[in-house]
C-alpha cells in the first residue's frame, strides 16, 4: 500500500507516523498499569532502565565512524574524571569534530 | 491504595529549573532539528509539512528514517514498521517510569508521555535509581526540547544552507554523549553494565556496588 505525496497524502503519512509514535509512548505505561509492582518487578525496571541506556549508546559506538567513537570515549573519560555532564559532553562533541576534521 | 493514588505533587519551581537545566542540550537539538528541516525540504516536503511532522511526531531518529524513505510515493507499511522499530524503546522507557507515573492522574500520566524523549527520560530514570522522584524533568525538559526541535526544524527549512553539515561539528553525537554522561554520572551502579566493567578482576567488581551485575556474572540472578 502506497500513499502519493500530495498535500493530503503527506498529511496522512504524518498522522500515521504520529499515531505509531504515540502507541510507543503510551504503550509501555498502559501495559504497566495492569502489572502489580512487586519488589521483583521494581528491580527488573531498574535494571531495564540501565540496559535501555546502554542499548541506545553501544550501537552509536559500533556503527559510528572514528569521530563517534572519539566522542563517546572522551565523554566517558571526562565524565569519570570531572563528574560534570556539560564539560564532558562538550569535550566529546569537540573531539568528534576534531577527529572528523583531521581524518 | 485509594488514599495514596495520584499523590505526586508537581513543583512549578522545579519544572522551571529542569527546563533551564535542559536548555544547553536543547541548543544542540536546535542544530539537529535544522539538519532534519534541511533534509526534509530536500526530499520534497513542504516547509509547513516538515514543521508539522516535527511538532506532532517529535522523535528525531524515526523522522530522519521516514524522510529517507520519502519519494513521489511512500509505502505505508514499511514506514510504519521503521517508525515503530526505532521508537519502540519508548515502550520500555515509559514502563520504567511507571513507579512514578502511577502517582499522577491518567490524564497527566499520558500527557507527560507526549514529551518523552531519550534525554529527559535518562535524567528521570537515573535519578529514580538514586532514590529521587523527578517527573518535573519530563515536563520542563520535554517542553524545552520539543520547542527546540520545532525551532530547529523551522531554521533548517528556511535557512538550511547555514548549517550544511552538522556532522562535521560533531552535532550528531550530542545525544549519545549526553546519554553516556547520564549513564556514568552519580551513583556507582550506573557503570555496572558497561562492557569494561565485566573485564575487571572479581574483587574490584565486588567493591563497586553492582550487586545485580555481580549476581548475574556468578549465575545467581533468578530469571525475571
Amino acid at each position: 500500500m502506497t500513499i502519493e505525496t500530495t498535500t493530503a497524502g503527506v498529511l496522512a503519512l504524518i498522522l500515521i507516523m504520529t499515531l505509531v509514535t504515540l502507541a510507543t509512548r503510551f504503550g509501555g505505561v498502559f501495559i504497566m498499569s495492569y502489572v502489580r509492582i512487586s519488589p521483583r518487578v521494581e528491580s527488573f525496571i531498574n535494571t531495564m532502565a540501565s540496559s535501555v541506556l546502554i542499548a541506545i549508546i553501544v550501537p552509536m559506538a559500533f556503527a559510528g565512524d572514528a569521530g563517534a567513537l572519539a566522542a563517546l570515549s572522551v565523554t566517558a573519560v571526562a565524565m569519570l574524571i570531572l563528574k560534570k555532564p556539560l564539560p564532558a559532553i562538550a569535550a566529546g562533541i569537540l573531539s568528534a569534530a576534531l577527529v572528523r576534521y583531521m581524518v | 491504595m485509594i488514599n495514596t493514588a495520584h499523590s505526586y505533587q508537581f513543583q512549578p519551581g522545579k519544572v522551571r529549573s529542569e527546563l533551564i537545566r535542559m536548555f544547553p542540550i536543547s541548543l544542540f537539538v536546535v542544530a539537529f532539528g535544522a539538519a532534519f528541516g534541511l533534509a526534509a525540504v530536500q526530499k520534497g516536503l513542504g516547509p509547513l509539512e516538515s514543521l508539522l511532522m516535527s511538532t506532532l511526531v517529535f522523535a528525531g531518529a524515526s523522522q530522519f528514517a521516514a524522510i529517507d524513505m520519502w519519494g513521489a510515493e511512500v509505502s505505508v507499511i514499511p514506514v510504519m514498521v521503521v517508525v515503530f522499530a526505532i521508537n519502540s524503546r519508548h515502550l520500555l522507557m515509559g514502563a520504567s517510569l511507571y513507579p512514578m507515573l502511577k502517582d499522577v492522574s491518567p490524564a497527566k500520566r499520558y500527557g507527560l508521555m507526549l514529551l518523552l524523549t531519550d534525554a529527559n527520560w535518562a535524567v528521570s530514570a537515573q535519578e529514580y535509581q538514586s532514590g529521587r522522584r523527578n517527573l518535573e524533568v519530563i515536563l520542563g525538559g520535554g517542553l524545552v526540547l520539543w520547542l527546540a526541535w520545532i525551532v530547529g526544524t523551522w531554521l533548517g527549512v528556511y535557512f538550511g544552507g547555514l548549517l550544511q553539515d552538522p556532522k562535521s561539528l560533531g552535532m550528531d553525537m550530542v545525544l549519545g554523549c549526553f546519554l553516556l554522561a547520564m549513564a556514568l554520572g552519580g551513583k556507582k551502579s550506573r557503570v555496572c553494565w558497561l562492557p569494561g566493567y565485566l573485564l575487571l578482576p572479581p574483587h574490584w567488581q565486588h567493591g563497586s556496588g553492582c550487586r545485580l551485575t555481580r549476581m548475574w556474572l556468578q549465575g545467581h540472578l533468578p530469571a525475571v
